[in-house]
């Protein structure tokens, strides 16, 4: 019978360190999922999430049962993934690459006739890669979990540890820095 | 030119690409193995503070005994003493030298 997450973590802190290993196979696909929207390179995605587990596994005594296990452990992977992204950003200023030619049509396409473009173009998702590559960590944080994972300023506020009015500062600011960034993207064409 | 239009397209296009969950082969196998060197590293690194921190406590001993010793002064019996000890030293040491020790003892 499969143990529940309780069970386990119960388990490991009595000193039965093998009982992590369930915790870590159902947990860690939703951790490379993560991952993987604040890093490109592999191996820097398993970083990471090794990381994310490792501090999970020594902070496990902090971890109260109040909420659920995924929850606390998403926290946890929300700040690795931040810390990373604050890490790397002197390597990451300035990656904008020139446009491709499907992407630069897909610009195209958008300002003559949006109703009649495709959000689904392979085009359309390298763009957002390549923006949210030149936004600052707190930005490209905020942008993508406020609205890519469409998630509340309080989901954000519990996720990242800042405060709510913070979070709404941020946010303005990101969404400034968006338009920026999408003004320098489309400039040669149509500015 | 709306970038308004643009950015939302954008965030469209992000929102509906599915998140890429693929776990590499034996990734579980991997964060077990690397979690049980850190706790080995760990019991060396508690052994190992344990050891400072019993070194800096031999320290504080040693110089709040030497701070004790250095504000004492000599009692007056002690002042006393210690001429006719050091007399008494000194003439064993002069009488020994001559081969009769029987007046100093």
């Amino acid at each position: 019978m499969e143990r529940s997450d309780a069970e386990l973590i119960r388990a490991v802190l009595q000193g039965d360190m093998a009982s992590f290993e369930p915790l870590v196979a159902k947990y860690s696909p939703r951790l490379f999922a993560t991952a993987r929207r604040y890093a490109r390179r592999e191996d820097e995605i398993e970083d990471i999430v090794q990381e994310i587990w490792s501090k999970a596994y020594h902070k496990l005594g902090s971890f109260r049962g109040e909420a659920p296990f995924e929850h606390w452990l998403m926290r946890m992977a929300v700040r690795t993934c931040y810390d990373f992204l604050r890490a790397h950003q002197r390597n990451r200023e300035n990656t904008f690459t020139e446009l491709t030619k499907e992407e630069d049509d897909w610009i195209e396409r958008v300002m003559s006739a949006p109703e009649q473009v495709s959000e689904k173009a392979e085009a359309a998702k390298q763009l957002v890669k390549k923006l949210m590559q030149m936004l600052p960590p707190p930005a490209r944080l905020i942008i993508q979990l406020l609205e890519i994972e469409d998630r509340s300023v309080k989901e954000i506020s519990a996720l990242t540890g800042w405060s709510v009015p913070l979070v709404k500062v941020r946010a303005f600011r990101a969404r400034a820095e968006m338009k920026k960034c999408l003004a320098r993207v489309a400039r040669d064409k149509y500015l | 030119m709306n970038l308004d239009n643009l950015h939302n397209k954008l965030i469209t296009a992000a929102r509906a690409t599915p998140a890429d969950d693929r776990v590499p082969y034996a990734f579980e196998k991997r964060v077990m193995a690397r979690l049980a060197e850190t706790v080995r590293v760990d019991l060396l690194g508690a052994w190992s503070a344990a050891l400072w921190r019993g070194a800096i406590a031999c320290l504080v001993v040693t110089m709040l005994s030497g701070a004790w010793l250095l504000r004492t002064e000599p009692s007056s019996e002690h002042a006393e003493f210690t001429p006719d000890f050091n007399a008494a030293v000194f003439n064993a040491g002069v009488f020994a030298s001559a081969g009769s020790t029987d007046e100093v003892w």
